[in-house]
């Protein structure tokens, strides 16, 4: 293992960062890995907030954030990015003074829009990682899409309640996508929104956190069990389940011919 | 019959999985099953028969952010 810094960080760098390259998996060759990667955030929400501060936090370079919303009153019980000052604020500006900040090191890239099929190619492009931070699967079925279409790896997090699951789609023709696991787009009787049910703000800011160490491995190309499986977090019961995901033969997204 | 439901041991009258859902008040669409550590295709939740003593894994399916 490298223990001195690169030339490429200042002194303030090396002390920022001097924790991450401390550990074994990442030193400073780690460092500048992340420093030097490009990663898209879809949704500046509970999971969202949680993600981009560690990976702004951790010194990923380029942050591309996309977020069609205004800050209101009901998102600040979770999404931690936005204070009340920020209200009626565009969430992609809130988050990313919030963001530059914590780490001026960070740059941030915002995309003030929805993602819908004519417009999620060329946001997409460009980023080597995407994290699903969305709160529709209109847009998770969109992102996941456009991800296995362009082979670009997705860490995929969602919450409601008390709820959260996690899991990593990476390109692979061996390698189970999002659709694999969810197949047709779910009725909204049998998933309710937390504009319903309502949403704990820590148990999606949990997910975040899990979603940010999980896209932090990848750049580093450690592997990752959620390759394979998904991880469910129920937050009333204290409890997480691993199950293993399979490639399904007939898949939407990742099937034969498609 | 009894089955090990999320670690808990419990005693329920359905036979397959639709029927256990059901039981349970959990929307089948909404919900994913895994049974002795594998998912279970959503499409066969009506024909995958419960035996005594499996081991189930419920998770609610959530899309929010």
């Amino acid at each position: 293992m490298r223990t001195e810094p690169r030339v490429d960080f200042s002194p303030q760098e090396t002390q920022r960062y001097s924790r991450n390259a401390l550990l074994a998996q990442v030193g400073w060759e780690g460092q500048a890995r992340w420093h030097a990667s490009r990663v898209l955030v879809v949704g500046a929400g509970g999971i969202g907030s949680a993600a981009l501060l560690y990976l702004a936090a951790a010194g990923v370079g380029r942050l591309g954030l996309v977020d069609g919303d205004a800050v209101e009153l009901s998102n600040l019980q979770r999404q931690i990015l936005h204070r009340t000052a920020d209200l009626g604020r565009r969430k992609v500006e809130s988050a990313a003074g919030s963001l530059t900040g914590l780490n001026p090191y960070c740059q941030v890239q915002t995309f003030d829009l929805r993602l819908n099929p004519a417009n999620v190619g060329e946001v997409v492009q460009g980023f080597e990682l995407v994290l699903d931070a969305s709160d529709n699967f209109p847009t998770r079925f969109l992102v996941a899409a456009c991800c296995w279409q362009y082979k670009i790896p997705l860490v995929s997090a969602a919450a409601t309640g008390w709820h959260g699951q996690l899991l990593v789609a990476a390109p692979g023709a061996e390698n189970p996508c999002y659709r694999c696991l969810v197949p047709e787009m779910p009725p909204a009787a049998a998933v309710p929104a937390s504009t319903q049910v309502g949403i704990l703000g820590a148990v999606a800011g949990a997910m975040g956190c899990l979603q940010a160490v999980e896209a932090l491995k990848l750049l580093l190309g450690l592997e990752s069990d959620l390759n394979r499986r998904l991880l469910a977090y129920d937050g009333l019961q204290g409890r997480f389940q691993s199950l293993a995901r399979v490639k399904r033969p007939d898949c939407p997204l990742c099937g034969p011919g498609k | 019959m009894k089955l090990t439901i999320n670690g808990e041991p419990r005693e329920v009258a359905a036979g397959t999985v639709w029927s256990l859902l059901e039981e349970l008040g959990l929307h089948p669409q909404g919900t994913i099953v895994e049974r002795n550590r594998e998912i279970v295709d959503r499409q066969a939740y009506r024909e995958t028969h419960l035996s005594q003593g499996d081991v189930l894994e419920l998770v609610r399916l959530v899309g929010g952010g």
